[in-house]
């Protein structure tokens, strides 16, 4: 007898379709894997659930739970539902708390609502549950204000409100993927311990088909509103014999053709970090006091040959972001110095810098945010160029555009477009082709590909080795993917409180780690081939 | 806490004393002499010599201006030129009009302005929504003595519940004067309400898009309550930032108002005192304005982190 059972639903928005004849069931005590890339309908399917779809929505089919049919419920036996037979857990724990609101408050209010309870009762059930997500009273009291957590310690307060009241069916939409891969791998363990426990049914929707891998019982894969396969996990996954499915796999897999890099380990170094230290001034504690100064980068050094490929790997506040932009000088470090094409670029005034960031480019992680949705795609890819030694003509701009967008694969035509009428990935082209514009020799790409669909990231990663082999540009990829690692780069550092604690070849490190922030990231670290050989394991 | 409270309170006095220092200056480089003023244009040159002596106009200017500014301090503010009475009596003597007015007014505003916004916000594009905006629109474009024509017209000439106008004085009873400072009140209301219910509601839809809206309302809770518990106080800031710039204006920029209702009010006050050059209550009334709207920013800045712990945390 299935918890949750949707037969033939079709959702539209507007004029816009959205799904078409969906089906997918889950059990109790069962987890669920919605698979698919975004645009897909799966969060929409998640929110047609809860009810809690935009006003212009309409919805057909018929969606039971427990007996009930949603679709034709009333909005106050939805409330009724809501939060407290079906909880819901969102992708952004940065803000999916409210701001104002403690803790203990926005974990109590859906107990008081939902039993009447009062508010001393409430809280102490609260209290029950923060501890039983990992939230200790002694660190994590009732008053603390969603600001002064961690978006790891959010995402646990966020599940204590879903699961606060042993909801039959938990609905986690994309819960992981704002994370870095050791909090994923906490967060996915308490979410599997909390369906053994109350034979809570799970629907997992997430885009990471690893992590669905090593969660899920069944799986649902859906493309553009429709269901392309369901099955067992291990069985569907296995055998792929849906072409979708495999494309999927696949892409998801992918590792870049790439021949050796040229002129690697010889000759003189493109970028040189020697023991850089950077220090931010601790918080006021009162108008004379501070904290003692926090030590963000810890004596890094470092050094990149020309046309390689480095990856600097750690979890989040690690102090790869710091780190990088205190080599594209956009930061200044406490002590040490760093060099490029052996000049130091440490202490440099702006004029004096522009041969330097003339060579250096950055591409940054969402390629969304990256872009003036005001200027058109020519001024935008442009804008480096005022780096050079004189001026371009107009002409000479417009050509200069032209080749740098053929490069990564755009058309010539769109130089006078706006940023909106490009796809995720077709931005993410277009912020390669701002940073290729000047022929750097370096190019620092901060998390290029992990706002990206499967098929897409296999597609930027490709580009990005093209590029390294064709225009000879030696790369720092700051991941914490290090599937995205693996695929692209030689070397790899690993980082983990300002220091940096391991490094060596790629395929070295991650197959023999000896540090412990090594060993942690890479076992927390999703698999797709590792999750699959588990499965078909347990099964037999 | 501390350190935001000693902050904000450090920058308002800084404040004021530069804008004590501006008031001073600027009325020192206006052409005039008070003494001449005072005395007619049939004085003679000694006669006016000996007066500015007197008023201690021929000291030095840091000296009248630390002089001035003691003065504040002690409640003395000097003698009106043309009155010849301390400025003080006068500014209490309006102030006991005006300020009543504005925070009836500003009640007001508050009591319209918040249900509509949060009214219009909840049904964003529906029919009650484009009603209540453009009722609001017409309120923000429509001068507020016009409201105060037809409020005269309906309520005092056709309904006679009000008086037209004038002002009894607080002697004559709490109630006759409560009831000739309605009219204006509402008046004055009127177009504050409109401009601080469109800025409620455009906050509360800017809020209700956060994805903690999502998550209360995936616990259970109904939209209203979602609306009054969780959208409201988050925004509140953009609230209590027009609520702070209205107050100021409501104090000193009713003139109009005080003009239609014969109400002897501080604007009135200052638009007297700059056409007879009484220089001495323009300079006065003005750094009293300055203090309250420096003291209504202080307040606003505080109340900010009332609502908001992040700002409580920070430094």
């Amino acid at each position: 007898m299935s918890l949750l059972e949707i037969d033939n639903l079709s959702l539209t928005i507007g004029d816009t379709p959205i799904l078409k004849d969906m089906e997918l069931s889950v059990a109790p005590s069962e987890v669920m894997g919605l698979v698919g890339e975004s645009g897909s309908g799966k969060s929409m399917t998640a929110l047609t659930v809860m009810r809690l779809l935009p006003h212009a929505a309409r919805a057909t089919g018929r969606i039971s739970f427990d007996g009930i049919d949603i679709l034709a419920a009333t909005e106050d036996q939805m409330c009724a539902l809501r939060g407290d037979d079906i909880g819901m857990v969102f992708q952004e724990p940065m803000t999916a708390l409210n701001p104002v609101k403690t803790i203990g408050e926005q974990v109590a209010e859906g107990i008081r609502w939902h039993t009447k309870a009062s508010r001393a009762e409430a809280e102490d059930r609260a209290r029950k549950m923060l501890d039983r997500v990992g939230l200790p009273s002694a660190k994590f009291p009732l008053s603390r204000y969603p600001h002064e957590l961690s978006g790891g310690q959010r995402q646990r307060v966020v599940i204590a409100i879903a699961c606060a009241l042993k909801p039959k069916l938990l609905i986690a939409d994309e819960p992981t993927t704002a994370l870095d891969v050791v909090l994923q791998a906490q967060i996915l363990d308490l979410l599997r311990d909390l369906v053994a426990e109350s034979r809570m049914g799970l629907l997992l929707i997430s885009h990471d088909l690893a992590v669905v891998t090593e969660m899920a019982d069944r799986i649902t894969i859906l493309r553009r509103g429709e269901v392309m396969e369901a099955g067992d996990t291990a069985r569907t996954l296995s055998e792929q014999s849906h072409p979708y499915t495999r494309q999927l796999a696949q892409a998801s897999m992918h590792v870049p053709a790439r021949a050796r890099p040229h002129g690697a380990g010889s000759g003189q170094a493109l970028l040189q970090v020697e023991s850089v230290t950077r220090d931010y001034p601790g918080r006021r504690t009162s108008l004379l006091w501070r904290a003692p100064d926090i030590r963000a980068v810890d004596d890094v050094s470092l050094s990149i040959a020309p046309g390689r490929s480095i990856a600097l790997v750690g979890r989040s506040g690690c102090g790869k972001s710091t780190l990088a932009r205190m080599i594209l000088a956009l930061d200044r470090p406490t002590s040490g110095t760093i060099r490029f094409r052996g000049e130091t670029i440490t202490g440099k005034s702006e004029a004096e810098l522009k041969p330097a960031r003339r060579d250096m480019q950055v591409v940054f992680q969402d390629p969304y945010g990256s872009f003036d949705p005001r200027q058109r795609v020519e001024k935008l890819v442009a804008e480096p160029l005022h780096l050079l030694e004189k001026k371009p003509t107009r002409a000479e701009r417009r050509e200069m555009v032209a080749h740098a967008l053929h490069e990564v694969g755009l058309d010539q035509r769109d130089m006078d477009k706006y940023p909106h009428e490009f796809s995720g990935g077709q931005r993410q082209r277009l912020s390669i082709a701002r940073a290729i514009i000047t022929r750097p020799k370096l190019v620092v790409a901060d998390e290029p590909v992990s706002a990206l669909d499967v098929s897409i990231r296999a597609q930027i990663l490709d580009l990005f080795a093209e590029l390294n082999q064709k225009l000879g540009i030696a790369y720092l990829f700051i991941t914490h993917d290090l599937t995205v690692a693996r695929a692209i780069t030689d070397e790899v550092l690993v980082m983990h409180d300002g220091m940096i604690v391991e490094r060596g070849k790629t395929n070295e490190v991650f197959d023999h780690p000896r540090s412990e922030a090594a060993q942690a990231l890479v076992t927390a670290a999703p698999d797709l081939h590792r999750a699959i050989a588990r499965r078909m394991q347990e099964q037999g | 806490m501390t350190t935001y409270l000693l902050k904000r309170l450090a920058i308002a006095l800084a404040t004021l004393v530069l804008a004590s220092m501006v008031v001073f200056a600027v009325l020192e480089v206006l052409p005039g002499d008070p003494a001449r003023l005072m005395l007619g244009m049939n004085a003679s040159a000694d006669q006016v010599e000996l007066l500015r002596n007197q008023m201690g106009l021929n000291a030095p200017l840091v000296l009248r201006y630390l002089r001035w500014v003691g003065g504040l301090f002690s409640l003395d503010f000097g003698r009106s030129y043309t009155y010849s009475v301390p400025v003080i009596d006068l500014v209490r003597e309006r102030l006991a009009v005006s300020l009543p007015l504005a925070l009836i007014a500003l009640a007001l505003s508050t009591i319209i302005a918040i249900p509509v916004g949060l009214f219009s916000a909840s049904r964003r594009g529906r029919a009650g929504d484009t009603v209540a905006m453009g009722a609001a629109q017409l309120g923000v474009a429509v001068p507020n003595f016009w409201f105060a024509l037809m409020l005269i017209y309906v309520f005092a000439v056709w309904l006679r519940l009000v008086p037209a106008g004038g002002f009894p004085g607080w002697g004559a009873g709490v109630w006759p004067a409560l009831k000739s400072l309605l009219l204006p009140a509402v008046a004055l209301a009127l177009p504050q309400a409109a401009i601080l219910a469109r800025v409620t509601r455009s906050a509360l839809i800017e809020v209700l898009n956060e994805d903690y809206i999502r998550t209360a309302r995936a616990k259970g809770l109904p939209y209203r309550a979602v609306l009054w518990r969780h959208a409201l106080r988050n925004a509140m800031i953009p609230v209590l930032t027009i609520l702070g710039l209205q107050f100021a204006f409501l104090l000193a920029g009713t003139i109009i108002i005080e003009n239609v209702f014969y109400l002897p009010g501080l604007g009135r006050l200052v638009f007297q005192a700059i056409t007879q050059r009484d220089l001495i209550v323009v300079e006065s009334v003005v750094m009293l304005l300055v203090a309250a709207v420096i003291a209504v920013n202080l307040i606003v800045d505080l109340s900010y982190a009332v609502v908001d712990p992040r700002l409580r945390s920070r430094q």
